[in-house]
């Protein structure tokens, strides 16, 4: 469906160009540096104009445009420097400096149209957590092709560990270990958030293990319902927990959560050498921007990982078990083993990030933790394009702000021009609570995607492949030996 | 594994011997309770194990139709029958009816329009495609609700009869749970009597052994996954209603956890089995029922989905084609 209209649309451009003078074949035929120049160009002209006319113009427009002008147009993927293909690391790289630099010019960025002003640091904290979450469910979806519907219960457990390890919520110890900022009469465990971080992670991946053992023998839907009951129950142990089985044992707090949790720091002593942060949390209003610059560190070294592991004999299998189970197996791929990794790679991940946010948060709630939350994660994989590091990266970026500011944004615009007194003319006289239907915009983004687009925004070419030849996937559930 | 297996259903009837033990006559009215739960569960876990038995998916997005025939049932009894408590046996009567059929066609329609749209382009694709568009279908389908409706709970007045059919002993029967058996019945007659006596059926069950095959039959595949999504929504229109009549109350996510307990109830009993569903369906109205009514060493409501999806997990894990065996609509 999708191509069929994509190809009628070209058509019609292509007609009404070809009208004005510029057939296609005389496109084709100049340079290509030319063209490059003059799609880029137009691009960002009608960007310009955009923001001149619907947006709130400042001269910093001009200065990003030139930005992405310099990055697009020239091939910098061919460049090489005395045989070393140095060029694609040059893209990357300027993108990893615009968005370290962006806290320096946040407050000079331009109003864009619909969307409004740029993401605060806050949501920007978010972007970045909510990435590496979106690239440890890629491991499970993306590469290796299995369905999780319960990758929150991950994001919760990595959360309660933080909650567990570095509050004062287990107050019958006292254990502490390189926390900082804790008062002098806390008791509980306070561990560094740099360890918690790590046992989180590790904590979490053990439970993927142990939830994956017996079930990733199963079919893909089935899988996607068992992961769903996990990532059900999980949620309910935590709402219920203050009270477990009756022993009056209380693990979680119940509905009230467990907060505070401690900040992560790096203490005087590495303060008074190397002048990081020695506390986060007492930095007042530069504490967003010592979150954001760590949260970017993580989301650094998952990437790494991703794309270490995706090339790897490993990631291979993975990649292998997703196109066709029954020849993977019958190439020698031990099916359980190879998927109890992917799993327990996407968790470590998920428990790191969760772990990290609940730190940045400051406390952790039960009602977080909802089935909601997991499409959400699965909408930024299947939105960016499964299996592909950057597509994931985007969409987690795009829906996080969508969630935390965007649609909010776009909400205030759409009533300003068509709601009760609008500015353009009204079309509904209630104001319209655009944030209230976040999840139903996100399903509809799930349904247009799968439809037309189901490779993603930003494909990686052999998943395209996969869903254009229509692979069927039809794993025996006892095919796993 | 078997003697695990075993020795849990022992400790699990020990459980229920002690219950009812200790109060009979508490235990039958918990059971009546049951009943009518697993009987307003059947009723969509149906139409869960009719979709999966002829496409092999799982329809996500059927929960949230029976909550908009609930939504549809409530708007009837509210809006058009203006129906209050102690309403005449003769207009409660014409109500119900009217209302049942709207709600099931409404529904039926809805699911036919849901399938054209967001499965049927993808048939030949992964998988896993049809799922993640039936996920967003959910969703879509709640905020309709919430558009419509709003995010509160729409109650509806309790406009069926409250008093005993019998009452022995301390056993009470009241009307309105024999009423949600009485409406349930018929409805699932009418259905085994569809698919394993009409044409329209047996071309349902040929379409679900082998879509090729049948469709070298002369039978119009396209035409019979339609019907059998109509017929899958009419059941959970049918569902709606009457869980809008007996619970009362109904808001935008209430199909989305109920339709999570029917799919089990569907799993436990075998999957695309129609008598496995309505039996996985009465299990899972029991247990649930028991959990939160017994007053001996029971984990009580806050556990009830935890149980459910813990059963869930179980069933997949050890005996993925559940309690009625390896039976496909070809068999039932």
């Amino acid at each position: 469906v999708g191509r069929r209209m994509r190809e009628s649309v070209s058509a019609a451009l292509w007609a009404a160009l070809g009208a004005l003078g510029l057939s296609k074949s005389r496109w084709l035929g100049l340079p290509r540096m030319t063209r490059r120049v003059v799609k880029a160009a137009l691009w960002v002209g009608i960007g310009l104009l955009l923001i001149v006319f619907f947006g709130v113009w400042k001269t910093s427009a001009l200065a990003i445009a030139a930005v992405i002008l310099v990055l697009v147009v020239p091939a910098w993927n061919r460049l090489s420097v005395r045989g070393r293909r140095i060029g694609k690391w040059i893209v990357p790289t300027a993108v990893l400096g615009i968005v370290t630099a962006y806290p320096f010019y946040l407050g000079s960025m331009p109003q864009f149209p619909i969307f409004g002003p740029a993401p605060q640091m806050s949501t920007m904290v978010g972007m970045a957590v909510f990435s590496m979450m979106a690239l440890g469910l890629n491991f499970v979806v993306g590469y290796a092709g299995l369905l999780d519907l319960g990758y929150v219960a991950f994001y919760a457990m990595g959360s309660y560990m933080a909650g567990w390890f570095a509050s004062s919520q287990f107050s019958q110890h006292d254990v502490r270990f390189g926390a900082v900022g804790v008062g002098p009469g806390l008791r509980g465990f306070h561990l560094s958030i740099w360890l918690v971080l790590l046992m989180a992670g590790i904590a979490t991946a053990v439970i993927g293990v142990l939830i994956g053992l017996p079930t990733l023998r199963l079919r893909g839907d089935y899988l996607a319902i068992v992961t769903l009951g996990f990532g059900e129950i999980m949620p309910q142990i935590a709402r219920n927990g203050d009270n477990l089985f009756g022993t009056g044992f209380n693990l979680t707090n119940g509905t009230g959560g467990i907060t505070p949790i401690d900040g992560p720091g790096f203490g005087n002593w590495v303060h008074h050498y190397l002048h990081l942060p020695a506390n986060y949390l007492t930095l007042g209003t530069n504490a967003d921007r010592a979150f954001f610059w760590t949260a970017l560190v993580l989301v650094l070294l998952t990437i790494f990982c991703s794309s270490r592991l995706r090339d790897s004999r490993l990631g291979r299998a993975w990649i292998a078990i997703r196109e066709d189970e029954v020849a993977a197996a019958a190439m020698g791929v031990p099916l359980m083993r190879t998927k109890t990794w992917a799993y327990a790679t996407g968790a470590f991940f998920g428990g790191v990030a969760g772990a990290y946010y609940a730190s940045y948060n400051g406390a952790a709630f039960p009602d977080q933790f909802f089935f909601n939350i997991s499409v959400f994660i699965l909408c930024m994989v299947i939105l960016g394009g499964m299996g592909n590091i950057w597509g994931v990266i985007f969409g987690a970026c795009f829906l996080e702000y969508l969630d935390r500011e965007g649609l909010a944004n776009i909400g205030s615009w759409l009533n300003g021009h068509f709601g009760p007194g609008g500015s353009d003319f009204q079309i509904w006289n209630k104001v319209l609570d655009v944030p209230l239907y976040e999840f139903g915009i996100f399903g509809t983004i799930l349904v247009v995607v799968m439809l037309f687009r189901p490779e993603g925004l930003i494909p990686s070419s052999r998943r395209a492949a996969e869903f254009h030849e229509g692979v069927h996937d039809e794993p025996l559930y006892d095919a796993a030996a | 594994m078997p003697l695990m297996a075993g020795l849990f259903v022992a400790l699990l009837f020990a459980w229920l011997a002690v219950n009812f033990v200790k109060g009979p006559a508490y235990f039958f009215t918990i059971s009546f309770i049951g009943l009518t739960n697993g009987a307003v569960y059947a009723l969509v876990a149906l139409g869960y194990t009719l979709v999966y038995g002829i496409l092999e998916l799982i329809n996500f997005a059927h929960g949230d139709v029976f909550m908009l025939g609930g939504m549809f049932s409530a708007t009837m009894i509210l809006s058009v029958f203006n129906l209050k408590q102690h309403a005449s046996t003769g207009s409660l009567a014409v109500a119900i009816v009217v209302s049942l059929f709207v709600a099931m066609a409404a529904c039926g329609l809805l699911n036919v329009a849901i399938e054209r749209v967001a499965y049927r382009p993808l048939r030949g694709a992964p998988r896993l495609a049809p799922l993640i568009t039936a996920i967003g279908m959910s969703f879509i389908l709640q905020d309709v609700a919430l558009a419509w409706k709003g995010p509160g709970y729409t109650a509806i007045p309790s406009v069926l009869p409250t008093g005993n059919v019998f009452s022995i002993s301390g056993v009470h029967y009241t009307w309105e749970k024999l009423i949600v058996v009485v409406i349930t019945v018929p409805v699932l007659l009418l259905l085994l009597w569809l698919v394993q006596r009409t044409r329209q059926g047996k071309a349902m069950r040929a379409t679900a052994q082998d879509r090729d095959a049948a469709a070298m039959m002369g039978i119009d595949v396209n035409r019979t996954i339609s019907f059998t999504f109509l017929i899958a929504g009419g059941l959970a229109g049918a569902g709606g209603l009457v869980y809008a009549l007996y619970f009362g109350q109904l808001r935008y996510d209430t199909g989305f956890s109920l339709g999570l307990i029917a799919f089990t109830a569907a799993v436990l009993g075998g999957i695309g089995n129609l008598p496995g569903a309505v039996l996985g369906a009465l299990v899972i109205g029991f247990i649930q029922a028991f959990n939160e009514g017994l007053p001996w060493h029971t984990p009580g409501s806050d556990w009830t989905q935890s149980i459910v999806f813990s059963i869930l997990i179980l069933i997949l894990v050890f005996r993925p084609e559940g309690l009625l065996g390896e039976q496909t609509p070809e068999g039932a």
